[in-house]
């Protein structure tokens, strides 16, 4: 079992060689979700609905089948009509029914953009021109976006079997609000009483969507013995085999999905939305069909995450302690219930030891799409809330931010409002970073600011599955299963060939289908470096014992007599005068020593460490124009141990990136009725080159004992902090706090205008 | 004996509002089992949809993970990521 | 209507194709030539995942149609590396792990291959305002610049010392 070995012992964990996979993706070769062609291949084209609630009284689809070059049309009716069944396969649980309508809707659409029927025709001409020969008639009903809207009574109820669970009396009126969670502990009237000082605010977010610049797409090709293969760009070629299993009712074992290369997920791809039908529509045509969706389509279908309406109150003495914390989140959920409410209650105060704490989330369903996962799923959200509402308190005792977060920040030792204990967390080191940072002392110029803010996220362990295979030339092949959205293709190498002792250029990491390999969670969570990391580790591990017999054998010698050192087995005994065998020699000859040297690892990891960051941001804003240019920034986090310090600080600067846009620009606008109003890039507006600054990343290393090397997830946490820290910086440049995301200029121009007159 | 925490009001319908227990159970799938059988449909509800944190560190899906008479054991809904 | 006949030259190499009067260039590229490089991020030109060359201008294959590539010259991410040499722009990408998950990248080394062309040594900020037609969600653009900087750079010097 490796131990966490000293820093100065790595060879190549630690140092930055260039990811295996980059030069097909710098010269256009790479094969992404639509990149493939398969002989035969038909197009396939979705029908959505126009209207954000409505029954579907009929589907006439005569027309479209009849037309010339179409293959094949498909409603719900072509799909198993699947009862309600929890089932995870993605990362926490869903319901199957909801999937399942959420992917093809089934006499009600409940969001604008909602598929209704799919064709699959030999040309995209075709295929637009037999969506439009299919009749729907629709009964039009009334609609409802807003959270707090969907959760006054009267609202329009979009499941009439939908009744609040988690009340203290069995609810019996449909709702919108699927659940009612509280979490807590202590008192929190004594922790009022107890406070010298009390704020309270209230804070919203808008939804705002993951924004992959690859829009989902697929190529199913279905046979007539009942065997398909699926190319897919996604999360987890096994999560959509799984979710395709269940939504076709067909056998794992004969579908195989292939990963293509990802273009980005950010949890936005650990669901499906085209797969199955992509399949329904090859098993009805006898041909391969590719389904990709329209940016458009992305937007007003796929799941943006939940807007939000949060209330917060705290209480703390004059010294800075902060005694209490009264915290509700109300967060949109979609069409479907299942929004990110509970870890966002469980996240909002983990950086603060707040003795008394109660949280209310509610998860309310609106007629928008379907949330999906995005980044430390429901974490940034109560953050910007929370982290708002500490940067208010500290104004309010005259304290500095920094001193705030110190004085009731947590270490090992002390208890989260979750739960657990916290151990190995660095939590403390990464505020003492920032507070030593130059940047923390910068002098500011006229109309800037600059706000800090703290943020957390758990990280995920979960099954994986790693194969490292010696080639017989002495070079490895790394197998696994997780698709490599930011370079964990390159970690995976790097660890194996750490403990291998190779050169890591002699290490293949190659992402398995889901026939090559065996089962893994998917990428996403945080965990991949982590457990698949893991997998991999212990896998070259047994290699590396596998070796040792083998040199054992071929000295004739006990197994306890050898080492392995630097890519080679060394004879601990003196008297017998053998040189050390290389990982090359005694792959020359594996054959006579036992056969292939190959392991595969399948584990389920746990002992996930959470990860902690410190963001500061200083923001200048155009007083003329209400446009915030964000002129500095700086991150730190705690990553546990840095596998490739690259591609580490590439997931703080991507997630800041994140972050920044959903506080000044991001977010869905919708009509009055209900329809999407900026489903592209134009009007949806992400962080472009020139809106941002170069991204400090500083990484802390204080590891995670459970993992070989010391690795935390390191890819959420960056996006929990942003959107406080630019809301604090704007507070400071505007000298008015600011609570309804997004800070666009037309909203600065009101403070400022409000200001003036 | 484990002392066993449910934190946060999910599962609690199963219990009746408590929300502490002890549990004389060595293995996560004993303690389940065992508050299976206190509570009928509980064990199975954390089966599912819990998360448990042995002395601070998460574990998800693990019958085997050991628990000492004085392990400190939170029982958290499970956690996704994105 | 039948289908128009395009010749045209891409990557130096004569090529030909037909399509429809409305089928873009991005499409007849990806899906008559088979260059899947260039990639559909929006189709409205937007996001830049398109980015190529006509004549020596950069511009969105979604915003350009397939027949306006008759008689022109088209540069495409597959012409960049020339005779198993990577271009210096895309030896610095992978230097400085300017990339993640790569689908933006070929249209961002398109870009900055047209902005040196212009402008051997550009600021930060000009580097910045160049690519902003060129949309990432993974980088946060900070490797992206420090690439495109060095690069040119280097290029700079293999201009000097040649």
């Amino acid at each position: 079992m490796t131990d966490i070995l000293d820093p100065p012992k790595l060879k190549v964990v630690g140092t930055r060689p260039i990811r295996p996979d980059g030069v097909d993706k710098v010269t256009g070769r790479a094969q992404y979700g639509a990149d493939l062609v398969m002989p035969g291949m038909l197009v396939g084209r979705i029908k959505r609905s126009a209207h954000a609630h409505a029954k579907i009284v009929s589907i006439d689809t005569k027309k479209a089948r009849a037309l010339a070059g179409v293959k094949a049309v498909i409603t719900a009716e072509d799909l198993p009509n699947l009862g309600s069944e929890e089932y995870e396969a993605g990362e926490g649980g869903g319901d199957l029914r909801d999937l399942s309508l959420n992917v093809m809707a089934r006499s009600k659409v409940l969001y604008e953009g909602h598929a209704v029927a799919a064709v699959a025709a030999t040309s995209a001409a075709v295929a637009e021109a037999a969506l439009d020969l299919i009749e729907i008639k629709y009964e039009v009903l009334p609609h409802v976006i807003e959270v707090e809207a969907a959760m006054a009574p009267g609202a329009p109820v979009l499941h009439a079997n939908m009744f609040t669970q988690g009340l203290p009396e069995k609810a019996t009126k449909p709702s919108n609000i699927a659940r009612v969670n509280k979490l807590g502990r202590g008192n929190l009237d004594e922790g009022f009483a107890e406070a010298d000082v009390v704020m309270s605010g209230r804070y919203t977010t808008q939804g705002v969507h993951q924004g992959y610049i690859e829009p989902h797409a697929c190529v199913a090709s279905f046979s007539e013995d009942g065997q398909s293969t699926v190319w897919s760009s996604s999360q987890g070629q096994f999560m959509v085999r799984t979710y395709c299993s269940k939504l076709l009712d067909l056998d794992v074992a004969d579908i195989r999905v292939i990963p293509a290369e990802i273009g980005g997920g950010f949890g936005g791809k650990t669901t499906v939305y085209l797969e199955p039908l992509a399949l329904a529509l090859s098993r009805q045509a006898g041909h391969p069909v590719k389904l990709v969706m329209t940016r458009d389509e992305v937007f007003r279908a796929t799941g943006p995450t939940s807007g939000a309406v949060m209330e917060v109150k705290l209480g703390a003495k004059n010294d800075g302690t902060i005694t209490a914390a009264d915290i509700v989140l109300k967060y949109q959920a979609g069409a479907f219930a299942g929004s990110p409410v509970g870890a966002g209650s469980m996240t909002a105060v983990a950086c603060y030891n707040i003795p008394n704490v109660a949280i209310t989330g509610y998860d309310v369903v609106t007629n928008t799409p379907k949330v999906a996962a995005y980044r430390a799923p429901g974490a940034p959200i109560a953050a910007f809330a929370i982290e708002s509402a500490i940067d208010e308190l500290a104004r309010k005792l005259d304290m500095d931010p920094i001193e705030i977060r110190l004085k009731n920040g947590v270490a090992d030792g002390m208890k989260a409002v979750y739960g657990p204990t916290y151990t190995n967390i660095g939590y403390l080191e990464t505020v003492e970073a920032i507070k030593n940072h130059p940047h923390y002392a910068a002098p500011l110029g006229p109309n800037q600011g600059r706000g800090l803010a703290v943020g957390f996220w758990f990280n995920i362990g979960g099954e994986s599955t790693g194969a490292v295979h010696i080639n017989d030339d002495g070079s490895a092949t790394v197998v696994t299963a997780n698709p490599d959205i930011g370079g964990s293709r390159a970690s995976m190498g790097m660890m194996a060939a750490e403990v291998l002792g190779l050169p890591v250029e002699l290490v293949r990491p190659v992402v398995g289908d889901t026939t090559a390999i065996g089962f893994s969670g998917l990428t996403g969570g945080s965990r991949t470096t982590f457990a698949t990391g893991m997998a991999v580790t212990r896998a070259a591990e047994k290699v590396v014992e596998d070796m040792k017999r083998r040199a054992a054998l071929t000295w004739d010698v006990p197994v306890e007599q050898v080492a392995w050192e630097n890519g080679a087995a060394v004879c601990l005994d003196a008297s017998k005068d053998v040189k050390p065998l290389s990982l090359k020699a005694i792959a020359g000859r594996s054959g006579r020593t036992g056969g292939p040297i190959s392991a595969e690892v399948s584990l389920t990891a746990q002992g996930a460490g959470p990860g902690f960051a410190v963001h500061l941001c200083d923001v200048e804003i155009d007083r003329e124009t209400g446009h915030v240019t964000i002129v500095r920034y700086t991150a730190a986090q705690d990553v546990g141990r840095a596998i490739h310090p690259s591609y580490v600080e590439g997931q703080i600067q991507g997630g800041v990136a994140q972050g920044v846009g959903w506080a000044l620009n991001e977010e869905y606008v919708y009509d009055a009725d209900g329809r999407m109003e900026n489903a592209g890039f134009l009007d949806y507006r992400v962080p472009v080159a020139s809106d941002l600054p170069m991204i400090e990343a500083i990484m802390i290393e204080v590891p995670n004992p459970r993992h070989p090397f010391g690795a935390k997830g390191v890819g959420e946490v960056p996006i929990v902090p942003p959107l406080a820290a630019v809301a604090n910086a704007v507070r400071g440049a505007l000298g008015v706090r600011m609570c309804d995301l997004p800070l666009s200029p037309p909203k600065i121009r009101a403070v400022i205008d409000a200001q003036a007159g | 004996m484990p002392h066993v925490v449910l934190a946060g009001s999910q599962g609690r319908e199963f219990t009746g509002g408590a929300s502490e227990f002890d549990v004389g159970a060595d293995t996560v799938r004993r303690l389940i089992l065992e508050l299976d059988a206190r509570y009928p449909g509980f064990g199975d509800y954390i089966d599912r949809r819990m998360a448990i944190a042995i002395d601070g560190e998460i574990h998800q899906d693990a019958y085997a993970a050991a628990l000492q008479p004085d392990s400190e054991i939170f029982l958290i809904p499970k956690i996704g990521g994105g | 209507m039948s289908k128009l006949h395009i010749t045209t030259t891409v990557n130096d190499d004569p090529a030909e194709f037909l399509t429809d009067p409305s089928t873009t260039l991005l499409d007849a590229l990806r899906d008559n030539l088979g260059l899947t490089g260039a990639k559909e991020g929006c189709g409205s030109g937007d996001c830049g995942a398109c980015s190529v060359m006509v004549d020596g201008r950069l511009v969105c294959a979604c915003l350009v149609l397939a027949a306006e590539a008759e008689g022109r010259r088209i540069e495409t991410i597959e012409g960049m590396a020339q005779g198993g040499t990577l271009h210096p722009l895309q030896q610095k990408f992978l230097e400085h792990a300017a990339l993640q998950c790569g689908f933006c990248t070929p249209g961002l080394l398109v870009a900055a291959k047209a902005l040196l062309a212009e402008n051997p040594d550009p600021t930060e900020t000009e580097v910045r305002y160049w690519l902003a037609g060129n949309l990432c969600r993974c980088t946060g653009y900070d490797k992206v610049v420090r690439a495109v900087i060095d690069a040119a750079a280097e290029m700079r010097q293999v201009r000097r010392a040649s």
